[in-house]
């Protein structure tokens, strides 16, 4: 039967992912069939993906590839593996969403920002003690290379205004709006809108404090445009930003993305 | 008019920069489309409102 194990198609007589790896690997190894982890025994059918992971063992960059992508369902991995995002923003927001984008194997990302990291930014984002004083750009890069080293990352450390929105974003499928100040959040919906007609956006407003979780949705109140937030709790004295409602808003954008990437337009 | 799928009366011909005007809505943190369509923020002045126009009107809130 053709199997594909460990990313390289293989031609095995076996009839169940156990007996695959009796012959290939040792009784330890965890068993991935198809994207799921499997704890008993499953008969197996032709063009079938396998993936056995032996622990606590580094394996080489090849195969890290094909274990790390093992729990995607194949078909959904490949289109990923295409998608084109860009980020605008890299803080509570942004510098999750890049890493949830790495971590499922978006192919390209663009990361923009033109701040360093400061203390203040630890309390949300995705960042610790050593990056402090670095560009947020390179403490991010630097990130993703350890948890999905083989996704493109582009990074620019420039501020976004509106004269460089088009140059910055056009050759992308997906614009991420991941900015703090509300002006700002208008100012790159709309000149995104207004001179890239084939790309989406992703935005957030309303995530500050700790209100219920479950006033943060994913809405699409225009054409291209979602809107992802309670779209009410911006952040003032008072009311801050606080790890937890701004990473369930990085989620919801997130997902978005995916299922844009995945063809699926409504939210 | 249909202003994010809530009905509003036109009580005279006026701009859309009026209109947001009158509504108290901050320029700076807004978006708006009209009939399907991205409105640039220089013709909000130009616009003029007709009663069959759907807008929908997003309001940016600051964090992130």
């Amino acid at each position: 039967m053709e199997l594909t194990v460990n990313g390289k198609k293989r031609r095995l007589e076996c009839r169940t992912a156990f007996q695959v790896r009796e012959k290939l690997g040792s009784p330890e190894d965890i068993v991935i069939l198809n994207g799921f982890q499997i704890d008993e025994d499953c008969e197996l059918s032709n063009g079938d993906t396998l993936t056995l992971i032996q622990k606590g063992v580094m394996p080489d960059a090849e195969e890290l590839e094909s274990m790390m992508m093992a729990r995607h369902s194949p078909n959904v991995h490949n289109k990923i593996k295409k998608g084109k995002v860009a980020i605008a923003g890299l803080g509570g927001l942004g510098s999750n969403i890049a890493v949830m984008l790495a971590r499922i194997g978006v192919g390209q990302l663009l990361l923009v920002d033109f701040d360093v990291v400061e203390p203040s930014n630890l309390n949300r984002q995705c960042y610790y003690v050593r990056h402090l004083g670095m560009a947020k750009t390179d403490a991010l890069k630097e990130q993703i290379k350890e948890i999905n080293p083989f996704i493109k990352v582009q990074t620019k450390t420039v501020k976004i205004t509106e004269d460089n929105v088009k140059e910055l974003f056009e050759c992308y499928d997906i614009v991420c709006e991941a900015f703090d100040k509300p002006d700002q959040k208008s100012m790159l919906v709309n000149t995104a809108l207004n001179e890239l007609p084939d790309c989406k956006i992703v935005a957030a407003s309303g995530m500050a404090g700790y209100e219920s979780s479950n006033l943060i949705k994913t809405t699409k109140p225009m054409n291209r445009l979602y809107v992802c937030g309670d779209l009410k709790n911006g952040a003032k004295v008072g009311n801050g930003l606080m790890a937890p409602r701004v990473q369930i808003c990085a989620g919801h954008q997130a997902n978005m993305i995916l299922r844009l990437l995945l063809g699926i337009e409504d939210c | 008019m249909k202003v994010n799928g809530i009905t509003k009366k036109l009580e005279k011909e006026q701009s859309l920069y009026d209109f947001l005007v009158t509504e108290q809505y901050d320029l700076n943190r807004i978006a708006v489309e009209r009939n399907g369509e991205i409105v640039p923020k220089a013709a909000y002045k130009t616009v003029l409102l007709q009663d069959e126009d759907k807008l929908e009107i997003v309001q940016f809130v600051g964090g992130g």
